[in-house]
């Protein structure tokens, strides 16, 4: 028995050159990526504004935290929700027909690929950028926002739908083929139930995804609390950030919440 | 069959079967969720004044500036490489500062490793608060803290790593197979030992994976905290856009979108090796 353990593990593999051509190319590239780190050096003081930052986030600004006019945080947190939501659907919206051009057990694979270029295309091109072509459309306001996270969300809810789409039992489609059902009947009960739940699933977590990332749009004036946060930070009225914080942290802590929950419910069935 | 409070208002359809049996199926919940959608459809359009016709008839718009951006001014290039490179070395420090940061505290926020409850959930509260901050804002604090330049993102970078990583790998190890663990501790193991032989090894293939995926989103986040002065490619992108220089600006998009695309095949390539 000893033996038999001794032979095993002499037999273990021995691949300490490759561990150690890893090991030197990781440490490579972190020596490499440590000489970026610069800064103006304006940071006399930093740590007093650090400081600063921490005791307005802990002290919000009441009034304007319960502010139930068009001005407080409330509202501006309804509108981000508004934002997000509706920008959701259309970048679902928009990526159905994108993901069905890119899967790659339906189109041939030269297509394919261009759908798949397009989508990864329209994703490198950052927010802020988006936000300017939107405005440039229907004006500032919170339309340019919902345009732009749409837009913005195509990149990953089409990568997840394609991969629903491939991951498609086939065999379910063929049994309805057998039993005479026509086209669509066989989409209806063959293709649907497989697709609809992940697809309200990635929906969902998009939402999640859009409400944490609302505060870019604000940079460039496309509505929710993103610009009152910038200019309140930029200002140092760290109060008023306070409150906007504090309101965001509560908002995405319950939608968190809520879409775990449904999408536990859509995976489980 | 328990019926709820929906069934009892829309009784379940009744199928009486050959053999004389009866079969219920429950109505069809579509009707609510398609309710509770078109609301806040409608109210969402109210707010923010979605407006199909301003769509339709402007989106020409949203094209001029790309066309301008064709085709993009190769002789900038020369001045894109350093930014670049320095958002390349921005995301990869961040992320691999942040993952590493976080796996002492991931160990404490799982339930199989950490025994006190109190310091699981004190450890989770932190995880999920230091995600709800917005990226952007943090950058926004530490170019206050820190001055402007790339330490400035390479921080935001870590914490948002630090979150991101700490909340997959607590949630990693804890559906983990504690047999080994067990039989580790049976054998005379301290806890640390049968850790280090028993959990790492199950887990350190998706913990690399989750961090190869953070770092490929990290290069594309980079790319926007230039926009707060803290360094990288956005802070040119920023500045020729608020110049209206959009050849310039489609030679950044371009360089931007052949890295993301190399970074992406190659960490692929590594994830699908690793998992």
């Amino acid at each position: 028995m000893n033996q038999r353990i001794q032979q095993a593990y002499e037999k273990r593999p021995k691949d300490w050159v490759y561990n150690l051509i890893t090991a030197v190319i990781v440490v490579g590239l972190l020596i490499w990526s440590g000489s970026a780190v610069e800064t103006s050096g304006s940071t006399q003081d930093g740590g007093q504004i650090a400081l600063n930052v921490l005791s307005g986030i802990f002290h919000p600004d009441l009034s304007f935290l319960f502010d139930l006019s068009t001005k407080g945080v409330p509202y501006l947190m309804l509108e981000t929700v508004c934002i997000a939501f509706l920008g959701t659907i259309v970048g679902a919206i928009i990526s159905i027909p994108l993901a069905f051009i890119s899967a790659s057990n339906l189109t041939p694979l030269p297509i394919a690929f261009i759908g798949r270029l397009i989508i990864m295309a329209a994703r490198t091109i950052p927010a802020f950028v988006y936000g300017l072509m939107f405005i440039r459309v229907t004006g500032p306001g919170a339309f340019a926002g919902l345009l732009t996270m749409g837009v913005c969300s195509i990149g990953m809810i089409s990568k997840m739908y394609i991969e629903a789409i491939e991951d498609l039992d086939t065999r379910v489609i063929e049994s309805l083929d057998a039993a005479g059902c026509n086209t669509w009947q066989k989409i209806r009960y063959g293709i649907l139930p497989q697709l609809m739940p992940n697809f309200a699933s990635t929906a969902i977590y998009r939402f999640d995804i859009n409400l944490r990332d609302a505060t870019i749009l604000g940079m460039v004036g496309a509505g929710g609390f993103g610009a009152p946060l910038i200019f309140a930070m930029n200002s140092y009225r760290w109060n008023e950030a306070g409150a906007l914080l504090a309101g965001l942290i509560v908002l995405i802590l319950i939608i968190e919440f809520i879409s775990t929950r449904i999408r536990v419910k859509l995976t489980r069935g | 069959m328990n019926l709820t409070f929906y069934d009892k208002i829309f009784k379940p359809r009744e199928y009486v079967l050959p053999n004389g049996k009866k079969a219920y199926k429950k109505a069809s919940r579509a009707p609510i969720y398609a309710i509770l959608i078109l609301a806040m459809s409608a109210l969402s359009v109210k707010i923010t004044g979605f407006d199909m016709e301003v769509l339709v008839s402007r989106i020409g718009q949203f094209f001029v500036i790309l066309g301008e951006m064709f085709p993009p001014n190769a002789d900038y290039m020369p001045k894109i490489w350093e930014p670049l490179f320095d958002t390349i070395k921005m995301s990869l420090l961040g992320s691999v500062v942040g993952a590493l940061l976080s796996v002492p505290f991931a160990m404490l926020a799982s339930t199989n490793v950490c025994p006190s409850k109190i310091i699981v959930s004190v450890m989770r509260v932190m995880f999920s608060l230091i995600r709800t901050l917005p990226t952007i804002v943090i950058a926004l604090v530490a170019t206050l803290v820190f001055g402007l330049g790339t330490l400035a993102g390479t921080v935001a970078i870590a914490v948002f790593s630090f979150g991101y990583i700490g909340k997959l790998t607590y949630e990693e190890i804890e559906t983990v197979d504690m047999g080994a663990f067990e039989a580790m501790q049976a054998m005379g193991a301290t806890r640390s030992e049968a850790f280090i032989s028993a959990i790492v090894p199950q887990v350190l293939p998706f913990y690399l994976s989750n961090c190869l995926f953070n770092f490929e989103g990290n290069v594309r986040y980079a790319a926007v905290l230039g926009y707060v002065g803290a360094g990288g490619i956005g802070l040119i992108l920023n500045e020729k856009i608020s110049w209206r220089e959009y050849p310039s600006v489609g030679m950044i998009l371009v360089a931007l979108f052949v890295t993301v695309f190399i970074i992406e095949t190659v960490s692929r390539a590594l994830r699908k090796k690793l998992v």
